[in-house]
């Protein structure tokens, strides 16, 4: 296992958003989190990267191994977890002031990395890992927004694969982007997960049967049942799953 | 939401880390943090600056500075009330003048005049508050005193009523500007509430659209105010520089800005530099009180500057 | 109902005319100084000093140079006060710390600017013994912060939060996440709000007046007093030669293209936002 939680809870204020999930997130696969709007499932994939503590009066509790060490405690530094863990968002979040090029070297420029060289090696397998190198190939040094959403997406995706996390956490990647980009973008979750173990948040369950190999299924903050995504859709243990596949609510 | 900026990647969270990983963190915040001080300690510096250096006078004639007549700088002694009378007359003439014209510039731009015209002249008016005061003056010097010394109602030219016209032409796109933008946010369904029972677009104007945005005109006023009491160069130029109180306006009189400016560098003797000085502690306090009052008035309205 | 119709055009009718009474002040007050300003423009304005009084000719050379160099102090004292608090209040700022440093600023926003050369005076003057650019310049400074405070605070919250939140996820420090990415998406914002601080404070007279004083000769140094155009406007207009108000009306000209340029260009540049007050 990669990454596993332990009893984690996730707070809002006073508002319990995420109630005690123990899961194992298992190496080199993809993992679909899915539920009905408001079940928590955002805001658990962003406990796993540190993410959600950036909110003011936002609280986690628990505990979240990965490789063995426990991210949350007393003394670990979440700037260098965030390094480790890749995030990709639902809304495509290029930096505006940056070309295609500055926005994948972002990540390892702002972490001191100098060498040209290097960068330009970063950069090129980042942007073939996204498969968008061919489409922006010739045109690295225009403003990373000048692309589609598509597009921009994919670079953000590079730009997070730059600096060769262990782990790519995707909150529903594919929400604002055309029926195609989303197909690209879930052609690419296939071939990510030779390297890297990918999380994803997806409210469109065909996405989810589509492109994870297990699946988590999340309603008000509880982990209600996690397995192989083939058995998940086909024969769900717990009659709440199977309400929400059938669309009984959602 | 946009801007809210109001996220913090260090947390307080389950695990703390503020310690030893992030310096650069802490001295980039402490750095802004030792900055924002500052400014607080120019303010608290200013206030207590014009306190101490104006005590002498207020130990000479205690309160009384306040509403006393005399000016001798020869006997030293020395009284507030013409200029304070002055300031107050000379803003009152410039708000009786620049609310009508303003406000209306404003009802014109938001209701009447099409979009591209309205940006436009919104623009022309904005760029009347940034001419430098000083230039007013100098055209209030060289056409506004001898045209009202033309129109023969006074040999002078200058005085109260001429400072206040020139202050009404500076003051006004406070007025407009800041009221123009309230108009424009009062909501749709006030405005159609009105034309549905058959108001004529100016009865929609003035019962439904100016009652719901008083508050913010009233802000725009006040900050129109807060500026016209302030306002030194252009009033000095054109206000007749004598420390007198007479009944018309059309007589010389004097400010507490104007007398600051023209007769500071001219301050022999402590009581008298003092006694100015007690005179910018009456200005300041008086402009933060209006201010304080103006921004109040906005804020209700949403309009958080 | 004729009536009300008729009310609703003479209520209509006076507020144009409102508007028209107020853009023609503007286009008056331009005409006037271009009309008289224009003559008196020549090559000496810009080169020569002030020639000794009653004298006719010379320039305001010195008044020129005596503006830029109280602008460059006024910009190292004010910029760097005001940006910095306005990152603070923008990226640090939510409580109640952040209240008070905002009212102060609106505080000395609101200051009269002959009281802020008061201020000067007392502190720099008065223990210096003598005026100098130095108090000009502080004084400027001063006046200058709340509306960097403003501005800044105002651009840096325009850049989305989505772009510091892709910056923490790469593993990206606060600190380097505010320079290196918050703030370059500010740039143009600030800079036009520098700008037009500039510009605002450029045409000041009265914190100067007891402060960097006057100067018919060249200035030297930060520790003499010194001319500047608003300065030499106002003492050249309330004297009684015509020379002086030649050259008054020259200096007006030149002071008016430099506020209308930098508040025109800023337009261009960003169409919607209110910028002078």
């Amino acid at each position: 296992m990669s990454l596993a939680t332990e009893c984690l809870s996730a707070w809002f204020g006073s508002n319990r958003a995420v109630k005690e999930i123990t899961i194992a997130i298992p190496k080199h696969q993809a993992t679909a989190i899915i539920g009905p709007s408001g079940c928590g499932k955002s805001t658990f994939i962003r406990c796993l990267n540190r993410m959600h503590e950036v909110i003011p009066e936002a609280r986690v509790e628990g505990k979240v191994w990965l490789e063995g060490t426990d991210i949350y405690q007393e003394g670990m530094d979440p700037v260098q977890i965030r390094r480790r863990i890749g995030m990709v968002f639902q809304k495509p979040n290029p930096f505006p002031t940056m070309t295609v090029y500055d926005n994948v070297a972002a990540g390892l420029r702002l972490n001191g990395v100098r060498n040209r060289a290097d960068l330009d090696s970063a950069v090129e397998e980042g942007l073939r890992l996204a498969a968008l190198w061919d489409e922006v190939k010739e045109k690295l040094h225009s403003p990373g927004t000048s692309l589609s959403g598509g597009q921009q997406q994919r670079l953000c995706i590079a730009r997070a694969l730059a600096v060769k996390p262990e782990l790519l956490l995707m909150d529903e990647p594919c929400s604002a982007l055309d029926p195609i980009a989303t197909a690209k973008i879930e052609e690419l979750i296939y071939h990510l997960k030779q390297k890297y173990t990918v999380v994803l948040v997806t409210h469109n369950m065909q996405q989810a049967a589509r492109a994870s190999d297990f699946t988590g299924f999340l309603l008000m903050g509880e982990l209600v049942e996690f397995g192989l995504t083939g058995k998940i859709f086909t024969n769900p243990s717990d009659s709440r799953t199977e309400a929400y596949i059938t669309g009984r609510f959602g | 939401m946009p801007g809210s900026s109001y996220i913090k990647p260090a947390g307080n969270g389950a695990a703390s880390s503020s310690r030893g990983h992030n310096w650069g963190d802490r001295l980039f915040r402490w750095t802004c943090l030792g900055f924002s001080l500052l400014i607080l300690g120019l303010v608290a510096g200013l206030a207590g600056e014009l306190a101490w250096n104006s005590r002498l006078a207020f130990r000479a004639f205690g309160p009384s500075f306040l509403w006393t007549q005399i000016w001798d700088p020869v006997a030293e002694h020395f009284g507030a009330r013409p200029f304070i009378y002055g300031t107050l007359v000379t803003s009152a003439i410039a708000l009786a003048i620049a609310i009508p014209l303003g406000l209306g510039t404003a009802v014109f731009l938001a209701e009447l005049a099409p979009p591209r015209l309205s940006e436009t002249i919104g623009f022309l008016v904005e760029l009347l508050a940034a001419v430098p005061s000083v230039i007013y003056g100098l055209v209030g010097v060289f056409v506004l005193v001898p045209a009202v010394r033309q129109t023969g109602w006074t040999p002078h030219g200058v005085g109260l009523l001429t400072a206040g016209i020139i202050l009404a032409v500076m003051i006004v796109p406070f007025i407009t500007t800041v009221s123009r933008e309230v108009l424009l946010t009062v909501p749709r369904s006030q405005r159609e509430a009105a034309l549905a029972i058959g108001a004529t677009h100016w009865e929609t104007v003035w019962t439904a659209i100016l009652p719901y945005a008083r508050s913010g005109i009233a802000g725009s006023v006040f900050l129109a105010l807060a500026r016209a009491l302030g306002e030194t160069m252009a009033v000095t130029m054109v206000v007749g520089s004598r420390p007198e109180i007479h009944a018309s306006l059309l007589e010389p009189g004097y400010t507490m800005a104007a007398v600051l400016a023209n007769e500071f560098t001219e301050a022999t003797g402590d009581l008298y530099l003092h006694s100015l000085i007690g005179i910018a502690l009456v200005l300041f306090g008086i402009t933060i009180v209006v201010n304080g009052l103006a921004r109040l008035m906005l804020l209700k309205l949403g309009h958080s500057r | 109902m004729r009536s009300r119709i008729l009310v609703n055009r003479i209520a209509f009718g006076l507020t144009a005319l409102c508007a028209l009474v107020t853009v023609s002040a503007l286009f008056f007050l331009l005409g006037y100084i271009a009309v008289h300003g224009i003559g008196a423009l020549n090559w000496d304005f810009f080169t020569k000093l002030p020639k000794p009084v009653g004298e006719t000719g010379g320039g305001m050379a010195n008044a020129i140079v005596g503006t830029g160099k109280l602008l460059l102090l006024a910009s190292a004292i004010g910029i760097p006060i005001g940006f910095f608090g306005g990152v603070y209040l923008s990226e640090f700022g939510h409580g109640r710390l952040g209240f008070w440093v905002r009212y102060a600023a609106d505080v000395l926003n609101g200051v009269p600017s002959i009281v802020m050369g008061i201020f000067a005076y007392v502190l720099i003057v008065l223990p210096m013994k003598s005026f100098s650019t130095l108090a000009g310049g502080f004084a400027l400074g001063v006046m200058m912060i709340p509306i960097a405070v403003r501005s800044t605070e105002e651009f840096l919250r325009l850049v989305p939060d989505s772009v510091r939140e892709a910056a923490y996820a790469l593993g990206v420090r606060q600190w380097k996440t505010i320079l290196f990415v918050v703030i370059p998406a500010a740039m143009r914002g600030l800079l036009t709000g520098v700008l037009l601080d500039l510009a605002r404070v450029a045409g000041e007279t009265a914190p100067l007046l007891f402060t960097a004083l006057n100067n018919r000769v060249w200035s030297h140094g930060w520790t003499e007093p010194t001319s500047s155009l608003p300065v030499m406007i106002y003492t050249y207009a309330i004297a009684p030669y015509d020379d002086w108000h030649r050259q008054a009306w020259a200096a007006a000209l030149v002071l008016m293209l430099l506020v209308l340029a930098v508040n025109g260009g800023v337009r261009l540049i960003l169409p919607k936002r209110r910028i002078v007050l």
